[in-house]
């Protein structure tokens, strides 16, 4: 049997203090109970509050337990539930847009693919349910990244030339995407594909997956190259849609 | 010029809904609301026909509401409904007399076997097309005119009226227009499922007055006008659920086959307008008749418990929390482990035709997990199909070539890969889920010209999803020997008394 992660096992005291505790804690406070060097524990620290399980507070500089590590036990989505609960209004989104649609939600750092239905032109295409597909080139995975679905992505691939492939650029896309409440990505994975895409809420907001629509570039987007707002609209209309059947609070 | 709409009612066992659809064949809006289990005894089931009016009543200005429209937007009405489900009713109150005796009801159990053995019992099974068993509503009306003292006096004079879900709408929708379609008459065991009619030897058979009978009529036809819930809206159709289903699919030529996947699985196959007699335990059932024209005929595969199998899973041993968990369970592990379920519940339906068969899980050793006993029960969905499908490919003498799939089910990926597997055959899901209401809405839509012909409504279908079969045959071979052998153990189980 593999030896315990001491590192793991650090982050836990703290997060125990922290919940046993009756406020904020500073630094100096943890570091000197559980008997760390302060450099060790501001570095859990900064992991704890990276993946959302501590807060630090802006003023004091003091810590405290994140909202996520209160989301745990409820923002847990099966994904055949997900699948399951977004069916009918993935098939009207297909039915009205002409597009091939997906839902995608995060495995270990890209986008899996959970559900699809075909573009509604009866011609040969494969179902690709179980598909893997990049983060940073794809709709679908910069909604996740932006809503913080997924951890930050290692090395960005380069798949076209328009591939987001600058850590800084990525940054500054998911702001817009974070602003705009939608993604795109066109001819960013494949030449002459576009899609759009939209956040999926569960309970208490928390995005737990993506939706959207695909296909060939010149009927995604217009003569300016910008994503329909008909389409976006559309998607945006089913990701609400599912959000409300999974109980999502109003956004 | 101002868009105009078709709406389904689909009166089903749990609940009824009005959904509004455009010209497209697209959902626009939906309204939905339960009713009322009553299960007075173990085995009985009834509905409160009453309270699904008013629902009805109630539904109709919500799902117009939703969509924005008025009822002088609507083109025309269809109903789906539940089949085999009993009703009857004061044709001067026209309030129901008792609550009306549903479909999975099993109280005519020993009147059937009682029944199977009097004479002009063959007759009479091959007069309707069905064989004699608690299912069919001709039993049950039986039942209720014995067990109502002055009830069958009360039907001869014409003062009680019977009729199946969609018989009772109409009555409502209409205020007091009593008639049939001939796929709901079908499944009654009185109609002559060759010419259409009433048949006075089943109905002797069975002590039902024919003076409580309604009229029947086509399925695609206008019927009437409704005065209430609708005014002013012709209603254009009705079919029983499992029918629409197969008119929703579009299936309009002989040799189209759809399997809906529910609490149960009802596989039809389109023979045409020729009346195909099972011996491999199918039913010979009504697709649909348009107005003026002959009707088409199905043969029907019957599975009592698919979906209820799941949810069984889910409740009774508590193994999942939600049903589509199934197939997280089930994708823990690679294959069944040798185990399987047959989930006999209540007998087994087609093609065995077997009530004293209880369910079984066998092949069980200390390997076995509930990600095991997941498969199994997803699996025991699959090879029920594959058992019809074998029957219907036996009686009609066609290979199916493909399986156009809808209902809840369908979105469970493994499930429908299995499917596509065992049948070693393309499964098929359309765009449309709702193919029951929608089935509906085109069969009253054709009627009033809102679709020129079945040719529009074939052009709305489109391919959702498509699974393509990729088992090696020497296993699919081994594991279809084991699944009858499974199936072999559940038989006499329960010993007559």
């Amino acid at each position: 049997m593999p030896g315990t992660v001491q590192s793991i096992e650090r982050a836990a005291a703290i997060l125990r203090m922290l919940a046993g505790g009756t406020g904020r804690l500073g630094l100096g406070e943890i570091a000197r109970s559980l008997d760390l060097a302060k450099g060790t524990t501001h570095g859990i620290l900064r992991t704890l509050q990276g993946v959302g399980f501590v807060e630090q507070d802006r003023v004091s500089g003091r810590y405290q337990l994140g909202a996520a590590l209160l989301h745990l036990g409820t923002s847990y989505l099966d994904i055949n539930e997900l699948r399951s609960r977004s069916i009918n209004w993935a098939d009207p989104l297909a039915a009205r847009s002409g597009e091939a649609v997906r839902i995608g939600t995060v495995l270990e750092g890209r986008v899996l693919v959970v559900h699809h239905v075909f573009r509604p032109d009866d011609t040969f295409q494969t179902l690709d349910i179980g598909t893997l597909l990049p983060l940073h080139a794809t709709a679908l995975g910069k909604v996740l990244l932006a809503y913080r679905s997924a951890g930050p992505v290692g090395e960005l691939e380069r798949f076209t030339r328009r591939t987001v492939v600058s850590p800084r650029e990525l940054a500054a896309a998911l702001d817009e995407v974070r602003a705009a409440g939608w993604a795109a990505e066109i001819e960013e994975l494949t030449p002459g594909q576009a899609a759009i895409a939209a956040p999926i809420r569960g309970y208490g907001g928390l995005v737990v997956g993506a939706i959207g629509v695909s296909g060939l570039v010149e009927r995604i987007c217009d003569t300016r190259y910008r994503p329909h707002p008909r389409l976006v609209g559309y998607v945006r209309d089913a990701a609400r849609a599912v959000s409300r059947d999974l109980g999502a609070a109003r956004h | 010029m101002t868009e105009r709409y078709v709406i389904a009612i689909d009166q089903g066992t749990t609940s009824t809904r009005c959904i509004v659809f455009d010209r497209r064949g697209q959902l626009v809006s939906l309204a939905q609301q339960e009713h009322k289990q009553y299960f007075p005894r173990p085995g009985w089931v009834e509905h409160d026909a009453a309270e699904i009016w008013r629902n009805v009543e109630r539904l109709a200005p919500q799902a117009l509401s939703r969509a924005g429209i008025t009822t002088d937007q609507v083109a025309a009405v269809g109903i789906a409904n539940q089949r085999e489900t009993t009703v009857l009713w004061d044709r001067r109150t026209g309030a129901p007399v008792g609550r009306a005796v549903v479909w999975q009801d099993t109280r005519t159990d020993t009147l059937v076997s009682t029944l199977l053995a009097a004479p002009g019992a063959e007759q009479v099974q091959h007069r309707s097309g069905l064989p004699l068993a608690t299912y069919f509503s001709g039993p049950r009306l039986t039942w209720i005119l014995d067990h109502t003292p002055g009830l069958r006096e009360r039907a001869e004079r014409g003062e009680v009226l019977f009729g199946t879900m969609e018989t009772w709408l109409i009555w409502n929708l209409t205020g007091g227009l009593h008639v049939t379609d001939v796929t709901n008459a079908s499944r009654t065991m009185l109609l002559d499922v060759r010419t259409l009619r009433w048949s006075a030897e089943a109905c002797d058979f069975f002590g039902v007055p024919m003076a409580m009978l309604p009229e029947v009529r086509p399925s695609v036809g206008v019927f009437g006008t409704a005065t209430a819930a609708f005014p002013g809206v012709r209603i254009g159709a009705a079919l029983g659920d499992q029918q629409a289903a197969l008119f929703g699919q579009t299936c309009f030529t002989p040799g189209e086959a759809k399997c809906t996947y529910g609490t149960g699985s009802f596989l039809l196959l389109n023979t045409g307008t020729e009346l195909v007699r099972s011996t491999h335990g199918l039913l010979s059932t009504v697709a649909y008749q348009i107005a003026g024209e002959p009707a088409q005929y199905a043969l029907e595969g019957s599975i009592a418990i698919t979906g209820s199998l799941v949810q069984w899973f889910r409740d009774q041993l508590e193994l999942i929390t939600s049903a589509p968990e199934i197939e997280t369970l089930a994708r823990t592990v690679s294959d069944n482990g040798g185990c399987y379920i047959v989930p006999a519940f209540s007998g087994l339906y087609a093609p065995h035709w077997r009530s004293e068969a209880r369910g079984v899980i066998v092949g069980l050793t200390s390997y076995i997990t509930k990600g095991h006993l997941a498969r199994a029960v997803l699996e025991a969905t699959a090879w029920q199909t594959r058992e019809v499908v074998d029957a219907m490919n036996a009686d009609s003498g066609l290979a199916l070539t493909t399986l156009k799939v809808d209902g809840g089910m369908t979105a469970d990926n493994l499930l429908m890969q299995f499917i596509a597997d065992v049948l070693d055959v393309p499964v098929v899901r359309p765009l449309a889920s709702e193919t029951v209401s929608l089935g509906a809405a085109y069969a009253a839509g054709l009627a009033v010209g809102h679709w020129p012909g079945l040719g529009d409504l074939r052009r709305n279908w489109h391919r959702a999803a498509q699974w393509m079969p990729a088992m090696d045959p020497g296993g699919r071979d081994r594991e279809y020997d084991n699944w009858r052998r499974a199936v072999e153990r559940t038989f006499d189980w329960i010993k007559p008394a």
